[in-house]
Formats: C-alpha cells, structure tokens, sequence
C-alpha cells in the first residue's frame, strides 16, 4: 500500500511535465488531462484514506523510501515519504480542492490562450504541495516549499501582461525569499544539532530536555516560525498576499486560500516536538497569530475589492490557525481542523467572488456590484452558506471550529489567556462585520452597475458544482469533525493532544462568540444594509484609510526596507568603486610603475648587467654565509 | 708549517712522475644517446667540407633528424632496460650518470630538438631571395652586415647550413649537462653547448646587428659566469678534496676522513663550502635565467633568430634545471639549510620580477623572455621542495612549458611584415579577425603560459606548487599564485590584443608556413593539450623517474 505513496505526486507532476513540455497539440486536450490527473491523485488519496481507516490507531503511519538522494560521509538525505494522520488530512484537502478548482478553472478559463499553461502550472503546484506534506525529512520538505513558491509566482503572475500582475508575482516571490532563507537556516541548524533531518528522530531528541539546549532549539523554532510567516502570509511578511490577487482566481482559491497559505500552519504543527521545547519561541508564534488575525480583519473592512477583501480575511482566518497551533498540544489539532473548514469555506468565497467577476465582466470593485442575488442564485446561495460558515454561524463548518479555538486560547491560562481569548473573540466581531459587509454590497441593495454594459449571468455547471460541492463541505465538515471529537482523536497519534482548562465553561464561551457575531452583523448592517452604499468609496477615517493601504504596511516596507536596502546597495556600490576598484585599480597601476621602474634596470649595456650579476652573486654569497652565521 | 714548504710539497706532489695511464671503461650503450648525436654533430660538419651546397640542406635536415630520432630510440630503449630505476649507475668511470632523471630530462631535451630542427629547416616564410628560398639565417655569417660581401652572398643564394651541426654539438653538450656527475664533466658539459648557442644566436637573417650584438651580450656574460662557476668548483675542490658529487656529498655528511696533504689547510673548511657552492649555484641559476642573473634573457631572446630563441628557451632550460637538481639534490642535500633560504629568495625575486616586468613590455620576443624568466621561478619553487615529489613535479613542468615554449615561437615566426617578422605587441592587435586559426593556437599556448586548466601549464604548475607546499613552503606557494595573477594579467593581454581590438590597416600578415613548422605548431599544440587533458600517465612516469642515483 505504501508504493501509493510515490504515485499521489507522480500523477500531477507527469501532468505538469506533460502541459508544460508538450506544446500546442496539447492546447485542445490539456485541462482534461490536468484536471484528470488531479482527480486521479485524488483517487489515490481515497483509497490509502480508506486503508489507513481500516488499521490500528497507532499503526496508521505509512512510509516508503525511494532513494537516496545525497549520500555523502555523514550528510544523509532520502527521497522518502510518510504517509500520518496530518499529512493524510492534508493530502485529501489539496487533491480534493484541488480537482474541484481544476475542473472550476476548465470553465474560468476557457477563453484565455493560455489555457494549457495554467493547467501545467496548477499540476506543478499539486505535486510540490504534495510532497511538502509528505516528505519525511525537512530537507525534502524545503523542495516542495520551493516548488509550491515557483508555482505561486508563476500563477500569480500568470497575466504577465500586466505590469501590476508581473509586479505582484515578483513582491510574492521576494517576501517569500524572506521566509525561505528563515527554514534553510533552520534546516542547517536542525542538521549540526541533530545530524539528520528526518522529522522522526528530530522531534523524538527535541523531546528529550537537554539533547540540544533549549537555546538552540528556540532559534531553530523562531527560525521556522519565519518561514511559516512568508509562506503564510503572516505579521510581518504578509504584504504579499493582497498583491497576490492578480493571479486568476481559481489561483487564489486553490493556493491562496486553501492550502499553500496554510503550509506555515503545517510546517508549525509538524514541528510541534520542537515548539514544545521552546516556550519563548511558542509565546512568539501567538503573538504572530493574534496580531495576524485582527491586522488581516481590519485590512478586510475596508477593501472594496473582494478578492482583496477576501485575502484580508484569509491573512486574518490564518492568524487563528497560526494562534492555535501556537497554543502547543492543547491546540494543534483545532489549528488543523480550523484550516481543513477553511479551506473548504474560503475556497468556495473565492470561486464565488470569481463567478461574479465572471458574470460581470471582471469587475471587482463591490461599489459596483449590487442586488446580484436575483441574477446568480447558485453562486449567490453557495457563496451565503461559505459566508454563514465563515462568521461562525451555529451549527456550521466555521462555528465548530473558530470556537475550539476561542476556547483554547482562553485555556492558556493567565492573562496571557484572556489576551488571547479577547484577541479572538474581537477578530470573530469584525469577522461578522467586514464579511457582512462583503455580502450586503455584492447581492443586497440597489444595483449599482449599467444595466447597459453588464449583463450579470450565472456562470457554466463547470464553475457551478466545485462550487455546489465546497457549499457542502462549509456546512457539514466542521459539525461531521465534532461529532465526539472525530477530528481530534484522529490526528491525536501525530499531534498529541491535552485538554485546557478554560477559566469558564464552554457553554460561556460559545455564547460570548454568538454574542460578538451578532453585533458584528448587525453593526455591517446598519452601516450597509440600512442605507445605500456610495458608488465611489467616501474619504473615511484615519483609521479606514491606513485599512485600505493595508495598514500602511507597504508604506512601512518602502520606507524603512526599499529605501534602506536602495541606500545600502548605492553605499555598497560607492565603496566598491572607491575602495575596492580602487584598490584592484591602485595595485595594477603600482604593479605597472614597478615594472617600468624595474625596466630601466634593462639599459642594454652589457657592463651593468655583469655589474649587476656581481652584486647578485655577492648577495648569494653574503646571505649563505650569514645564514650559516646565524 | 711555513708557505715555502706548502708551495714546495705542492710541487713535488704535482710534479710526481706518473705511472701507466690507466685506460678509462666507458660504458658505450649506456651512453649511446649522447654518443649518437655528437657523431651526427661531427659527420655534419664533415657534409658541410664536401657535399656541393645544393644537397646540403636537405642532406643535413635529414641528419639531425635521424640522429635525434635514434638518441631518442636510444633513451627509451635505456629507460626500457630498467638503467631508469633498477639499473641505474654512473658510467665513464662516475663521470656520467644514467638514471631516471638524467634519461628523462635527456629524452624531453632529444624530443624538444627534434621539433626544434623543424623550425630551423623551414624555408618558406621568407620571401625568396633571387629565386632561391631562404630560412631564418644569414646567408653568410662572416660577411659584414650591410657590406658588399654579404648582398654577394645573398645574391648567390647562400644559407648557414652549418646551423644543424652547430645544434647538435649543443644538444651533445645538454644532454651531458644534467648527466654530469662531477663538477668538471658539468663544466665542460657548460661550454659545449654554450659555445654553439652563442654562434646561433648571430646567426640572424634579419636584423643582423640586434643579431650579433645579442650573441656578443650572451657570450660575455656567459663567460663572465662561466668563471664564476668555475671559481665556485675550484673552492669546493679545496672544501672536499675532490670534485665528484658523491665525494663532495660524501664530506658533508660525514666530515672530512682522508686529508689530502696537499689541501689540509683547505679541506673541511665550511667558508670554502658555502662560498663555493653559492658561486657554483650562481653559474647555473644564469642558464635557467634566475633573477639577478637573468639581465642576458630579454636582450638575447630578442635578438637571436626566433628558431633558436625557442630552442634556447625550451632545452637550455630542461639542460640547466636538470643539472641544478642534480647538484642540490646529489651534492648538497646535507647543507639544504644553508642554501634553501638563500634560493627561496632567490624564487621569489625571479617569479617576482619576470612577471612584473613583463607587464610593460611592447615586443613579444621580451614578453616571452620575462615570461620564461617568471616560468624559472615557478620551476624553482618546485626545486625547492627538496623531496621525491619536487623532482618528478619538476621533471614534469620541464617537459610541459618547452613544448608550450617551442610552440609559441613557431607562431612568432609566422607573423610578418615588409620587415621580417613582426614582434612589436602592437602589431598583432585584431590578429584574431585575420588569422582565427593562428591567433587560437597562440591563445592556447599563452593559456598554458598562464596555468589555466586544461593546459599543461595548470598540471605543471599545480604539481610544483603542490610539492612546495608539502615540503613546507606554503608561503612561497602563496607568491607564487600572486606572481601568476601578475603573469595571467599579460598573456591575458595579448589574446584581448588579437580577439577584441581593431586590426590596422598596415598590420602584419601570417604566411604560410611549411609543412615543418606546421608539424611543429601541431606536436606544441598537442602535448600541451593531452598534458593539461590527462596529466596522470606523465607525472607518474616522471614520478618513476624521480630518484638520482648517487
């Protein structure tokens, strides 16, 4: 069963190879063979899911090895894969919203050029994100973290046309840079720690106190808490992922939203061992988190763009993720549970908010949308349901799973506790309020398009049943995973699992997040709902301007990083001109006055030179006599 | 003891009557390669006395070839006999040695002379003069440059065929100078092929003053030098009371035994030791032209015709460094604390001073002789290392840089002018555009020169370098790297010179050469090609070859 393994990568990356490299007999047939790919690996997926069912509990993991990758003296590294509960969860979601979005994109994309292409790209990126969940050592882990990058920054820039497209793949990828140099230092400093870098012997020494010094572990954990926060989208390296929005959206969907946005959340829980180790480091990673989901909820309130509104949310749903997993065992299984419903939920909002873009002939501004429900019911109810889960509605995927979170969050205990827990329960408010917003401005109200212009449609069955399917999944999985702690005893042989002890009772708990909800909806609608909704944006606050530049944080970068690193590079230069061509430049001019100088000792008569043949030969003489001497 | 009773014992020692003069044993097989080419040399001359001057080119190309072909023959059959590693011994009474180093350095000198030959014979750069084609000498060496006599000799289509004799008098000479295993065979061996170099150096048909003012430069200050080695042999004479390398060893290890009478005022005195053997250093550190004795190098390599500027520049250097090692490593090995400091200097200044010094050079004749000068630092440092790997790396290096020396010159006969060949720097600017064909080869071999991979220059200089830093030199290796970036920067030079600058108008051509020096540009091209491509089957036959016999 576990020569499977190998195949659930080899399917899309033939494909990918195949899209990429098989030119323009493809174009007619290319996103079937990409979408069937997907599914097959998905299939794949479905039966090891159902093997690994049938086992033991704690004989569930898989493992093949392939082969050997670099064998040199004692530097070890294997292409090999383990096949656990987390990754399994993992595997589902991305092969599973993955076949979704491709067969959603056969639709989105049907009238781009370079259809086959994208399919090529979105195949590559399943294979990398595939591996980076089921390599069994971090070093091969690194390769699918880059290749799911590659794929981003060619997705993202896939209508390289526009300059702003081109300009937000090459931001993606330098960001990005940031958070991969943090896990190729921490790689590097897991392997003089530990001599290897499988995750197994890793995290059974990380456990053992004192193997390696707790120091040591801290900055290896801080280390990777910085590439989960390139990858993720998280304070500080989260200015990436609105940009990101130019790439189409199945893109957006399917990378970020659902899965490659939540490698971070992976990289963190599958490091739990060496978070455990490092209490300074775990404190860090909470803080990231919580500060990440209310900068990322805020910036959401005021976005008139929806997918830019919808990427403020995804940045903030993360933070939660990121939080939980910080939170160590009593919350690593709710971080993962919270991003298997959020990828359902999110990826449907995106598809969603790309059928309307769809129907409305690209328009993504929400001031120009208005009263779509009656012209796109379908996409109009799967996108309600995305939007009652996401808010944590009772009884939907989202309220399951955001509430585990609350819950553990205040469990931490202490006031660092209640920081946490207020943290969360104010970010569920104005989860209510900005995704309200999103809804009431996109279905609700007066038109405010051109009747003339755009014709607002439903879009093809292509688009319509990922869409249909993922409206499913927001409503039931987070209520399936909680039926006696399904979930969480699932994966508990992987993340170790402990129980808080929350200050109050759950039942508080619950009811203080229905009662934040409700004013959060309820506030949205008073302020959009109430009263019509201006066609362009009025002038705001300080506070909604700074949201609507994402917090100022491009400024932040221009002026502290771009300007520094500018004023860094041109001293660089100047002193490389000055001092070291300078110096190249002065020894070759010294070396050329040395030889003319030495030259004149050349004056062609035939007695200085015997002349200076004695003084040598004295010399010889002298210094052999005088080494004697000596 | 008084002085009148020293001089008169003296007297009566030297004046004592002999006895029967004992009939040496030569051992004539062993010393056939040397035997070959002086018979040759000698049956040269006697073509020159009686064949009709028609037949006498070819006749003597023939010769030269045949004789260095069969000492060639000679060698490796010796080598093949095992008198290269189990067999070797001292021959003519230990006068000659025969083992690996000697046949080794002997079979590169044989090789290098051989293609050498094919540079001297070729007859078709020169436009011919009243019909009848002409090589790089002068018609007649004893006709007064610009007199009468010599447009006479010109007219009549005269040409020095004695420069094939004359070369292989001097290959005899070198192959005896690294086999010589005392100080008066190494002195004779000295003169023997000076003398002849001196007159091949004023041979020049071209130029023939710079010709013969080079030859008269090159005399004098290898006489001056000669007496200087010959002072340093006398002391050393005094110190050991003999003048055979095993003998002079032989003192130095273990103190002076048997006191000659006549010396016993001399013999074991360390002064006469050091003093005489830094003078004897100092007559062989002015052949491989070591700074401060290389003042001769740029003016002679200039002035000689081209042909023999790269015979001179590629054997003259394999015959010297051979004989060096061999006094270092035979003769002196128990003092190498007392000479190594002084050499290492010695090292130093020479990779120093070639190289800076050739940055500012105009004319590629002077380029390649500070070239050479830099390169004789580099194998010094090789010397140096006084172990096992010093002499095979060495051994190696010698036979990598004359053919890539060989080659070069050929390429700079080829390249002329109304004037003869054009050596000024300038002149060869966007040569490339020309002659592809011509300025690839010479890149390859300035390349070599430079030590980049792939050329022999890189293997060669990889392994001295490596044998000075085993033996403890790391700095010097240091030096040397740094001398070889000054060196890179001037050979680098000449190839932007030829690929990437305009080419002017009144530019020089390249002729067409023959196919001699054809052959000889190819066999250049080759060695320094398969020596940088696959370096391992030589240095390790140099390797076997590595160990004196003593």
């Amino acid at each position: 069963m576990e020569n499977l393994i190998a195949l659930l990568i080899a399917a899309p990356l033939v494909g990918a190879a195949l899209l990429l490299c098989g030119g323009k007999r493809l174009d007619r047939t290319g996103h079937w063979i990409g979408t069937l790919l997907a599914v097959a690996s998905f299939a794949v997926a479905a039966v090891l899911f159902t093997d690994m069912l049938g086992r033991a509990t704690d004989d569930r993991a898989l493992h093949q090895h392939l082969f050997t990758w670099i064998p040199v003296g004692g530097f070890h590294a294997d292409i090999a894969f383990q096949l656990d509960q987390l990754s399994m969860t993992f595997v589902l979601l991305i092969t599973g919203v993955g076949s979704l979005i491709h067969l959603y994109s056969v639709g989105y994309m049907a009238h781009d050029e370079r259809r086959r292409r994208f399919f090529g790209y979105l195949n590559l990126f399943l294979a990398a994100m595939l591996l980076l969940v089921l390599a069994d050592n971090y070093l091969l882990l690194y390769v699918g973290w880059e290749g799911v990058g590659l794929a981003s920054y060619l997705l993202i820039g896939f209508w390289q046309h526009k300059p702003s497209a081109a300009t937000a793949a090459k931001k993606a990828f330098l960001v990005n840079r940031v958070g991969d140099v943090g896990l190729s230092i921490a790689i590097m400093l897991l392997f003089t720690t530990f001599g290897t870098f499988a995750f197994a012997p890793v995290l059974d020494a990380a456990g053992t106190a004192g193997s390696a010094g707790e120091g040591k572990v801290t900055a290896i954990a801080l280390m990777l808490l910085l590439a989960a926060c390139g990858k993720s989208a998280q304070v500080p390296l989260q200015s990436w992922l609105g940009d990101a929005m130019e790439g189409p959206t199945p893109v957006s969907a399917l990378i970020h939203a659902a899965t490659m946005v939540t490698a971070g959340v992976y990289l963190i829980t599958r490091s739990g061992a060496l978070f455990d180790a490092a209490p300074a480091a775990q404190t860090a990673v909470v803080a990231v988190g919580a500060v990440t989901l209310l900068f990322g909820a805020i910036v959401g309130c005021a976005k008139d763009d929806i997918k830019k509104a919808l990427a403020g949310s995804t940045m903030s749903q993360i933070g939660y993720m990121i939080m939980a997993a910080g939170l160590g065992p009593i919350g690593y299984a709710f971080a993962i549970m919270h991003l298997v419903t959020h990828g359902f939920f999110k990826a449907g909002l995106f598809l969603g908010a790309g059928s309307v873009m769809h129907g409305m002939n690209d328009e993504v501004d929400m001031r120009r949308y208005g009263g779509l429900r009656k012209h796109m019911p379908v996409t109009f109810i799967t996108f309600g349901l995305g939007y009652l889960a996401i808010i944590g509605f009772p009884g939907l995927s989202g309220f399951f799973s955001k509430d585990k979170i609350i819950e553990a969050a205040f469990a931490k205990g202490g006031t660092e506790g209640l920081i946490l827990g207020g943290a969360a329960l104010l970010g569920a408010a104005i989860t209510a309020f900005y995704m309200t917003r999103v809804m009431l401005m996109t279905f609700f109200g007066e038109k405010r398009w051109d009747p003339d212009e755009v014709h607002p449609h439903e879009s093809p069955k292509t688009m319509t049943i990922p869409m249909i399917v993922l409206a499913f999944g927001s409503v039931f999985a987070g209520g399936l995973f909680s039926i006696n702690e399904a979930f969480v005893h699932w994966l508990e042989p992987v993340t170790s699992l402990a129980h808080g002890h929350p200050p109050f009772g759950a039942t508080v708990t619950t009811a203080a997040t229905v009662v934040v909800l409700l004013i959060g909806v309820a506030t949205a609608w008073l302020m959009y709902g109430r009263r019509p909704v201006p066609a362009t944006a009025p002038r705001g606050s300080v506070l909604t301007r700074a949201a609507r530049r994402d917090l100022l944080q491009d400024d932040f970068n221009h002026v502290v990083l771009v300007r520094g690193g500018t004023h860094l590079t041109d001293t660089l230069v100047r002193l490389d001109h000055t001092l070291v061509d300078g110096a190249v430049t002065g020894t070759a001019v010294t070396m050329g006055g040395l030889s003319g100088l030495l030259r004149r000792l050349q004056n062609g008569f035939v007695r200085s030179y015997a002349a200076q043949m004695v003084g040598g030969a004295a010399v010889l003489v002298a210094v052999t006599l005088l080494m004697r001497g000596v | 003891m008084n002085p009148v009773t020293d001089i008169h014992t003296l007297w009566t020692t030297a004046a004592e009557a002999p006895g029967r003069i004992p009939a040496p044993h030569i051992e004539y097989a062993q010393l056939s390669p040397t035997l070959i080419v002086f018979g040759a040399a000698i049956i040269g001359v006697l073509v020159e006395a009686f064949l009709p001057r028609r037949h006498r080119h070819t006749v003597q190309l023939l010769l030269a070839v045949l004789a260095l072909a069969a000492g060639f023959a000679a060698v490796v059959g010796l080598a093949a006999g095992g008198f290269a590693t189990t067999k070797a011994h001292l021959a003519a009474m230990g006068a000659l040695a025969v083992d690996g180093p000697a046949l080794f350095l002997q079979g590169t000198i044989l090789l290098v002379s051989l293609v050498a030959v094919f540079t001297f014979a070729e007859r078709r750069l020169d436009p011919a003069s009243h019909g009848k084609r002409v090589d790089s000498f002068a018609a007649q060496a004893a006709a007064v440059p610009g007199g009468a006599a010599e447009q006479a000799a010109v007219k009549a289509g005269f040409t020095t065929s004695e420069v094939f004799p004359i070369l292989l008098f001097a290959v005899g000479g070198m192959l005896i100078f690294p086999a010589a295993n005392d100080l008066l065979t190494l002195f004779v061996a000295l003169e023997v092929f000076s003398l002849p170099l001196y007159i091949l150096c004023a041979l020049a048909r071209r130029q023939r003053l710079l010709s013969q003012e080079a030859a008269l430069k090159y005399f004098l200050l290898g006489a001056f030098s000669s007496a200087f080695l010959l002072f340093g042999i006398a002391l050393l004479y005094g110190y050991a009371g003999t003048v055979t390398y095993a003998g002079i060893a032989e003192v130095i290890a273990d103190g002076t035994k048997q006191i000659d009478p006549a010396l016993a005022g001399t013999m074991g005195n360390d002064a006469l030791l050091l003093i005489g053997g830094a003078l004897v250093l100092m007559g062989l550190l002015f052949k491989v032209g070591a700074v401060p004795f290389h003042m001769w190098t740029p003016d002679v390599y200039q002035g000689a015709p081209t042909p023999v500027t790269g015979f001179m520049a590629a054997a003259t250097k394999v015959a010297a460094f051979g004989a060096l090692l061999r006094l270092l490593y035979v003769v002196l090995p128990g003092m190498r604390w007392d000479w190594r400091p002084v050499m290492w200097g010695v090292a130093i200044v020479t990779m120093l001073g070639g190289a800076i010094v050739a940055i500012t050079q105009t004319d590629i004749k002077r380029l390649l002789a500070y070239s050479s000068i830099a390169h004789a630092g580099f194998i010094l440092a090789g010397v140096l290392a006084t172990t096992q790997d010093g002499i095979s790396s060495v051994l190696f290096y010698l036979a990598a840089y004359s053919f890539v020396t060989l080659g070069a010159f050929a390429v700079v006969t080829l390249v002329r002018d109304a004037g003869g060949e054009a050596t000024q720097l300038s002149k060869w600017a966007g040569l490339g555009r020309r002659s592809p064909l011509v300025a690839a080869v010479f890149a390859v071999f300035l390349l070599a020169f430079a030590g980049i991979p792939l050329t022999s220059g890189f293997a060669g200089k990889f392994a001295v370098f490596k044998a000075a830093a085993q033996s403890g030199a790391g700095w010097l290796v240091v030096i040397g790297v740094l001398s070889s970036a000054i060196a890179a920067f001037f050979y680098i030079r000449v190839i932007v010179l030829m690929f990437f600058n305009e080419p002017k108008a009144d530019g020089p051509s390249v002729a067409v050469p023959s196919p001699l020096t054809t052959t000889a540009i190819a066999l250049g091209v080759v060695v320094t090609l398969v020596l940088g491509l696959a370096p391992q089957y030589f240095l390790d036959l140099a390797g076997q070859a590595g160990t004196f016999v003593r």
